[in-house]
């Protein structure tokens, strides 16, 4: 379980603007946003161990 | 010039009239690989017969950049100065996305080592070269030509093959037989071994065209490599320089392209004019390619040991395949020399290890290259075109691009065990970095036998091995000060020692070879 939070009591301003970073476009347009973001993100860890942790723990074990 | 391909004569082998006396080493192929183990070998005095099924030098450029470490063990054999002499020098890569540079790399930013970072030099070339370096040991390279192993046999303390020459097959026997015989081995195949790995679907067009006026716009020698550029819309392409006017161009053709169609002169020649636009130019050759990568689980069996390409395979984006086969050789001509010598066979198993490691680790690098470039999902294109358009901006991005991350060779870390030393800046399983010596150069004075290396004031007492000992300011900034490193024939460091005696360097010989230390 991972802990309250690192936005802090921005979080809600953080997600719309992630939200409204993506009106107007289609949804390629969109996918292509989102790939780059994850990218910069990945970067801006600063911490290529983390962002492998990150990346195994956005796996998620779906019942089929 | 288009090159000019002089047959070798095929002399009837001896064994067609009767029995041969028993051989220390067949290798079968005489490619760049099985050459250069046969001179290894001779040099170190052991005898060869090498067979191959042809009688002329590579058709076609083939592999043609050659890495420094490569370069390092060609001049260990020989043929170093011929090669740098003739090959195209180079050491920078340029990555385009469109028209855009979006990165670039320099594979050797610093001076003080005796040989470039990259030659481009055709494999005929090479070829050549090493078939005239061997010709210098008649009495111990017996070179074949026209014969082809159609079967082999290991007996346990020996192996036997059947040779098919045109004047029929004869028998022959050897200590070892090296499998040098190239992607689709024959010697594996017969043998039934699993290659596995991954396949790439997309097939690319390699051609080599010959031109008075160089299509790039720089008179120093770089790799160029293209993201979707306007010439080659959607797709990517490379440019190398060769010798003798001529440039290597690879384009990736897509995945629904039929290579048999794209294979015509009829559709390569206006995709060349799009790159060269109205420079004149003669296509001297082209292929259109598949690539895979993919290993033999184990390189050696009983007697029968592979090197190169019938030991792994690679994509060329990086240029693993013809530096990984003489790095494999470099690796294995110092302890098949020994044990036909008399040391336990239990160190071909080392080379086992170690050259599956390294072929594990080219096979990484080229299938994250040809990943890069042949995207195989919706999300992957996705992904890789987003970090072309970040790599515009964002430096971290241009660091991600992935046209092939070249040849190095690879470091035994996990494979050795020998001392170290916190005041040494190199560990045991690192690979020699060149460094001048002050008459001459390390790398060339310290590969081809156990030789422990001063660097700056140590005392060396008389050693079962050579030794040198250097001050070069360089030298030392590369190795540590007052510090003593002891490399292996193939130029990984054994150990790092400080005080020097003779106890502690015969123990880290004896780890490594299980018998008296050869001169």
């Amino acid at each position: 379980m991972t802990d309250g939070g690192g936005l802090g009591d921005k979080g809600d301003a953080v997600y719309a603007a992630l939200m409204a970073t993506h009106d107007g476009l289609d949804d390629d347009q969109s996918q292509d946003l989102n790939a780059r973001l994850i990218l910069l993100l990945l970067n801006a860890l600063n911490d290529p161990d983390k962002a492998l942790l990150l990346i195994e723990q956005a796996q998620t074990k779906d019942d089929a | 010039m288009a090159y000019d391909y002089v047959p070798f004569p095929y002399v009837p082998p001896p064994g067609l009239a009767g029995p041969e006396p028993r051989h220390c080493v067949a290798i079968v192929g005489a490619g760049p690989i099985g050459l250069a183990l046969a001179i290894d070998l001779a040099q170190r005095g052991v005898a060869s017969v090498v067979l191959d099924d042809n009688n002329v030098v590579s058709r076609g450029s083939r592999a043609i950049c050659w890495a420094k470490r490569t370069l390092e063990i060609f001049d260990g054999l020989g043929v170093g100065k011929r090669m740098l002499d003739k090959g195209v020098t180079w050491k920078t890569g340029r990555t385009f996305h469109g028209n855009t540079e979006v990165y670039s790399f320099d594979l050797l930013p610093e001076v003080g080592h005796k040989f470039p970072a990259f030659i481009n030099l055709q494999q005929y070339y090479v070829e050549q070269y090493l078939i005239e370096r061997a010709q210098e040991f008649p009495d111990l390279i017996d070179l074949r030509f026209k014969n082809r192993v159609i079967t082999h046999q290991d007996l346990s303390d020996h192996v036997t093959l059947t040779v098919e020459t045109p004047d029929g097959t004869y028998q022959l026997d050897a200590q070892y037989l090296v499998a040098c015989d190239g992607a689709n081995s024959p010697t594996r195949g017969r043998m039934g071994l699993a290659f596995e790995g991954q396949s790439f679907e997309e097939h690319f067009l390699i051609a080599d065209v010959e031109m008075a006026q160089s299509p790039f716009d720089s008179d120093t020698p770089e790799r160029w490599f293209w993201f979707a550029p306007p010439f080659h819309a959607g797709q990517s392409a490379l440019l190398h320089k060769q010798p003798d006017n001529i440039y290597r161009i690879d384009l990736q053709l897509g995945p629904d392209s039929d290579p048999v169609k794209e294979a015509q002169e009829t559709r390569v020649l206006p995709r060349i004019k799009a790159i060269v636009g109205d420079k004149p130019f003669r296509l001297d050759w082209m292929s259109v390619y598949k690539f895979r990568c993919a290993r033999l689980a184990h390189f050696v069996h009983g007697r029968v040991i592979f090197a190169g390409d019938s030991a792994h395979v690679v994509s060329p984006f990086g240029a693993r395949g013809g530096n990984g086969g003489i790095q494999d050789i470099d690796a294995l001509g110092w302890r098949l020399a020994a044990v036909v010598q008399g040391a336990t066979a239990s160190a071909l198993e080392a080379y086992d290890i170690e050259r599956q490691a390294a072929a594990d680790a080219n096979i990484r690098h080229s299938s994250q290259a040809t990943n890069f470039m042949t995207p195989k999902s919706t999300t992957e294109r996705r992904f890789r075109d987003q970090v072309l358009r970040l790599a515009h901006d964002h430096s971290f991005a241009r660091r991600l691009v992935n046209s092939g991350r070249l040849s190095l060779p690879h470091p035994m870390h996990d494979h050795v065990t020998g001392p170290s030393l916190a005041t040494a800046r190199v560990r045991p399983g690192d690979v020699v970095v060149d460094a001048p010596t002050g008459d001459g150069w390390l790398t060339e004075q310290v590969q081809g036998a156990w030789t422990l290396v001063g660097f700056g004031q140590i005392d060396i007492p008389d050693l079962p091995v050579r030794t040198l000992t250097v001050t070069d300011p360089l030298a030392l900034q590369r190795y540590g000060c007052d510090v003593a490193v002891l490399f292996r024939p193939d130029g990984i460091v054994a150990g790092c020692f400080d005080p020097v005696n003779s106890e502690r360097i015969t123990d880290c010989l004896s780890q490594h070879l299980d018998h008296r230390v050869p001169a």
